[in-house]
Formats: structure tokens, sequence, C-alpha cells
């Protein structure tokens, strides 16, 4: 056996050493980004593990991260109502489903209207305008809760689903207006003209050609509505009490988390189930939104 | 006249060049009154307005007036009458040693919590930036799901996590070297009755965990601007890739990081639903954020919606001061062409 003799072996040119640094770095990134796709996913995964373990095994001594025997048992626990005891997990779904969809639309027509008129006219207090819906837009929910609970209790708006529904159009109004209108500043004014000159009424103008045109700014911030009412928290918590039936998801899941008894199981199934359609809506909307969201937050 | 008012008509209404329609004489006159003052834009803007007005700012009023006021039950049902009580409420808030360990909590938790998102987020940012179309779709996907999740979702998630009974990262620390995790008995350890600092450790990890991938998304599209050339005429004069950071990618990205770290500001500044969640309800004092610590006395028995209405109006004015400065930021990016 002879031993390879250092001189014997090919020195790697400057050429092949730029190469192997460059795989060196590809593989070193591709590394860390799994590594941060994995701590990224893992509360997801754990979430989603913990809803299909049997409870033995969920406060089992040493855990487990997968199951050994997957069960629907805490599916149909949340789904049967009674590991909550204040109803089925459809019950709510229904609530938020309702919230959510009547914000999106209330919200998307006011704010189309009005960003209609602050992108395509001049006006006095058009900059006033603008800069109030900034500012208002940061008055903290906490702030307001005090009065909104007063003025909703003498409305008799409290413990029930429209009076949700009027605060979360509201709080969504500001950000969807700034978003909306940089789409229709881009619909060209010549296309609205020409279509009056052919004897288009108004109404045929905005749904014939600007409604269209402007649909997938509408869309951008739908999903802005629709996440802001699917996900609200304080004044849902605030507002329903003690009036079960009118519970949304998250407070349902907050009822579920405080009643204490340890349920890690169906709690983490009801999360679970709170959680799939956001998460499922964002990742076919993922494109658009990141753009949207992106362009609404950055450029103002 | 009123009813013509309330009846805002759509877009391009103030367009010239239609005849009226025969046999409306009444909307031909609000037509012909709406063209010639000019009121389209005003009566397009009036259903956002009554909106906000209602909803966002005269609740803002209301709070301001109860400030100064004895608010609370027996005035609410009027039981006894509404007395103004000049700034006793804030002369009783500013005497109240939990409010200056809620006002500590929250300043110290935005501060690491902001600092914390925006470097990791920007890491991350510049991770996607490096890799391959796969590798960056794959992080990018994890990183929205993360974003995706619902606060009340994720914080029960993180609750379970750090359970000292059966949560997996007390488990964990617990099987883990002393020198590397402290002497502390971990197993069992109680991250939410512990006191403000594991209960807001686990709090910012969370909001960490939530907020870099808006961080990173943002930072990813202003990187995107920045041109290639520019980067590579550093490196050909020799500069590494922490210089052209520095140099190059940082200046130009600067109006982006400013925006973002306002925005972190005022939501790390705010955060309830976390907090709430994971310090026990309001059922630990001593871990109240001023969230917690102005619900606590608005709504917890007897409520006291003067006391109350004294903290939505100091938290709205130091948010206030921080918002011009994101107003400020905006303004200066062209927002308001």
């Amino acid at each position: 056996m002879t031993a390879p003799s250092l001189t014997s072996v090919r020195r790697p040119g400057p050429r092949t050493r730029a190469r192997a640094a460059r795989k060196t770095k590809a593989f070193s990134l591709n590394a860390l980004g799994v590594l941060v796709a994995l701590l990224t996913l893992f509360p997801i995964f754990w979430m989603i593990s913990t809803a299909f373990k049997p409870s033995q095994e969920i406060y089992s001594l040493t855990p487990r991260l997968l199951p050994a025997h997957p069960t629907l048992g805490n599916f149909s626990a949340v789904m049967s109502g009674q590991a909550s005891g204040i109803g089925s997990v459809w019950l709510f779904f229904r609530n938020s489903l309702l919230v959510t969809v009547s914000t999106v639309v209330l919200a998307s027509v006011i704010s189309l209207l009005a960003s209609v008129a602050v992108a395509r006219f001049r006006f006095r207090f058009r900059a006033s305008y603008l800069i109030m819906l900034l500012i208002v837009q940061m008055i903290p929910g906490q702030a307001l809760i005090i009065a909104l609970f007063l003025d909703f209790n003498r409305l008799n708006l409290l413990q029930s689903l429209p009076g949700l529904v009027l605060v979360y159009a509201a709080q969504a109004l500001p950000v969807s207006i700034w978003m909306l209108r940089n789409f229709v500043a881009t619909v060209p004014r010549e296309l609205e003209e020409a279509a009056a000159v052919d004897g288009a009424g108004s109404l045929r103008i905005f749904w014939r050609i600007l409604f269209p045109l402007v649909a997938p700014g509408l869309i951008a911030t739908s999903i802005f509505s629709f996440i802001t009412a699917y996900n609200e928290f304080i004044v849902a918590l605030t507002f329903l009490g003690q009036a079960h039936s009118d519970y949304t998801l998250p407070i349902y899941v907050t009822f579920f988390f405080n009643r204490g008894g340890a349920q890690w199981g169906p709690i983490m199934a009801a999360s679970t189930l709170y959680t799939i359609p956001v998460v499922v809506f964002f990742l076919i909307v993922q494109r658009r939104m990141t753009s949207g969201l992106v362009a609404g937050a950055v450029k103002g | 006249m009123v009813d013509t008012i309330t009846n805002p008509s759509p877009a391009p209404a103030a367009r010239p060049a239609r005849a009226p329609r025969p046999g409306s004489a009444p909307a031909a006159r609000a037509r012909a009154l709406i063209r010639r003052y000019r009121l389209a834009p005003y009566l397009l803007l009036l259903p956002s307005m009554v909106a906000i007005a209602l909803v966002l700012l005269w609740p803002v009023v209301q709070v301001t007036l109860y400030s100064f006021q004895n608010y609370g039950l027996p005035q609410t049902d009027g039981a006894a009458p509404v007395q103004w009580v000049g700034l006793g409420n804030f002369t009783s808030t500013f005497a109240d040693p939990e409010f200056w360990l809620a006002l500590r909590i929250t300043v110290l938790f935005a501060a690491a919590a902001v600092t914390l998102t925006l470097l990791a987020g920007t890491l991350v940012g510049l991770l996607l930036h490096q890799l391959g179309r796969v590798m960056s779709g794959i992080v990018g996907t994890a990183a929205l799901l993360a974003w995706a999740t619902p606060p009340v979702s994720a914080s029960v998630l993180f609750y379970w996590l750090f359970n000292p009974d059966g949560g997996l990262v007390d488990w964990t620390l617990a099987r883990l070297p002393h020198w590397l995790v402290g002497s502390t008995d971990w197993a069992g350890f109680n991250w939410t009755t512990g006191g403000a600092l594991p209960a807001y450790a686990v709090v910012t990890l969370l909001v960490v965990w939530q907020g870099f991938p808006f961080i990173a998304v943002s930072v990813l599209a202003g990187l995107k601007t920045v041109p290639a050339e520019l980067l590579e005429a550093a490196r050909v004069d020799g500069a590494g890739a922490w210089h052209g950071f520095w140099r190059i990618t940082f200046p130009l990205l600067k109006p982006i990081f400013l925006v973002l770290l306002l925005l972190s500001v005022i939501w790390d500044f705010n955060v309830f639903t976390q907090t709430y969640l994971l310090t026990g309800g309001l059922g630990n004092r001593d871990e109240f954020n001023l969230s917690l610590y102005l619900y606590d006395k608005a709504f917890t028995f007897p409520p006291s919606y003067g006391l109350g209405g004294a903290l939505a109006l100091i938290l709205t004015v130091i948010l206030l001061i921080i918002t011009v400065g994101y107003v400020r930021a905006s303004v200066r990016q062209g927002a308001l062409t």
C-alpha cells in the first residue's frame, strides 16, 4: 500500500475552488432554510399532533412527536359539544362565518365608494381625510372599547352579531380605503370617458368598467377585512359576555381554554379547526396577499 | 334637500354629456345640484365618514370626557349623578404603583419584541433573497403559516407548549444539561404564574414567531428593488457581504425599515390578546401590561370607566406620538400622491 504523497494530489485550480465555495455556500444556505422552515412550522405541527393524540399520550411522561395511536376522539368531542359544554364547534363556525362575510361585504362597498372619491376627485379636505385615516387606524381597540361597550349597551347591540359586524367593518375601513385607492387610481380615466361618450350611464360605467378592473384590489382588501374580523378578540370578548350561543370562534376557544380541566386534546382540536380556514385562505391567495399587504403597509 | 344628500350615487355622477332621464324631475334636480356644488366626492365619502365617526372617533371623544368624570356603574344606572373630577383619575393613576409596573412591562416588552422581530425578519428576508426558487418557496410558505395562525390559536398553543403539566418545553429543558439552561428545576416550571419575566419571555417568543414573516416579506420586497449592479460594483471593489449590506442595501431600504419599525412599536405596545391569554386572564396583577391594566380598571367589578378612560387617553396619546412619526415617514415616501 503506497501512501499517496501530498504532492501527487492535484491542487485545485482557482476556478474549481470558487465553484466548491459556491457549492458550500448554497448548501449551508439551504440547510439554514430548512432549519428556519422547521422551527417556524413546529408549533403548528405540535398543535395538530396533539389534536390527534389520545389523552394518555398527551399526558405521558415522555412526549412523542407523532401520535402512536392517532384518534379522532378529540375532534368528535369538539363537534358534539360535549367537551366545551356550550355547544358544537359548528355553531361557532357559523357565527364567525356570518360575522366575517358580512364585515367583508359592508367594508368593501363602503371603502370602494370612498376610494373612488379619493382617487378620482380633487377636493378640499382630501389630504386631511387621508391623514385622518392614517391616524384613526392607529387608535388602539383598548382605548375605544369602554365607550363602544357603553354605547352598544344603550343601543341594545351587545351580545349580538350585527353589533360586532358594525365595529369590525368600521375598523377595517381605514386600511381598506388606503389600499383600494391605489387600485382605483391605476384604472385609466380614458376608459370611463370613452364609455361616457358612447352613452353609457354612470352606473353602467361603474359596473362594466371600473368594477372589473378594481376587482383584484377588492380581493386584497377583502382579505384584510376577513382577517380582521375572523381574528378579532377584545371587542368580541367584551361584547358577547355570557351569550354563549353568539360566541365567535376565538371567544369559543378562549372559553374552552379558561374552563380548565386540562382538556388539551379537545382544545387543540378546536384551535386546529379554527386555524384551518384562514390558513387555507392565506395559501390560496398567497401571492396577491403579500404584494397587496406590503403595498398597503409599506407604501402607506 | 336632505333626501338628495343622503342618496349617494356612484362614482362618475358628476360626468357631463348626459341628458337627465325624462320623468324623474327630483332625481334630475339632485344630479344638477351635485354637479353644481361638486358634491360627488363628499357623497362618496359620506358612508365611510359616518362609520368611522360613529365607531372610531366619537368613542375617543366620549372616553376623553369619561376620563375627567367619576363615571362608573352608579352613573350608567342613573343612581348617582355624573360628577366632574378634574384631573382626579389621572392623579390616582399616577399614584398607583401598579400603573408604573404595567408601564415598565409594556415598554420593556415592546423594546425586546420589536428588536427581535425586526432582527429575525430581516435575517429571514435576506435568506429568502439568497435562496433558490424552491427553497425560498418552502421557507416563505412556512413563514406564511405562522403569520396566518389566528392570535388566539397561537396563544393557546404556546400556553400548551409551555404548560408545566405535560408541556413540551419544560420536558425538553429538564433533559438538557445544567450548564446550558441554568440550574432551575425546569420540570413543572410554571411560565404563567412565575412573574412577569417568564410570562413575557413566552409572549415575546410568540409575538416574534407571528411577527417576523411580515417583516421578512416586506424586506424581501425591498431587496428586490435594490439594483443588482450596485451590489456587483461594490463586490468588484472588494466589499464583503456585510459591508455591502450596511453601505448599499440598508441605506436604500431605510424608509421601509422606518415604517416597519414604527408599525412594530405600535403593534407590540398594544398587544392584548396574547398577554390576556398567556398571563392567565386578568388573574396575575403583577403581569399586567398597560392594555390589561386598562381593561381590568374598566371592566373588573366595580367598573371604573373614568379610570379606564384616563388610561385609554394616556395609551392613545403615547401611540399618537409614535403615529405622527409613522405618518411623516409615509408622507415622505409619497403616500399622499
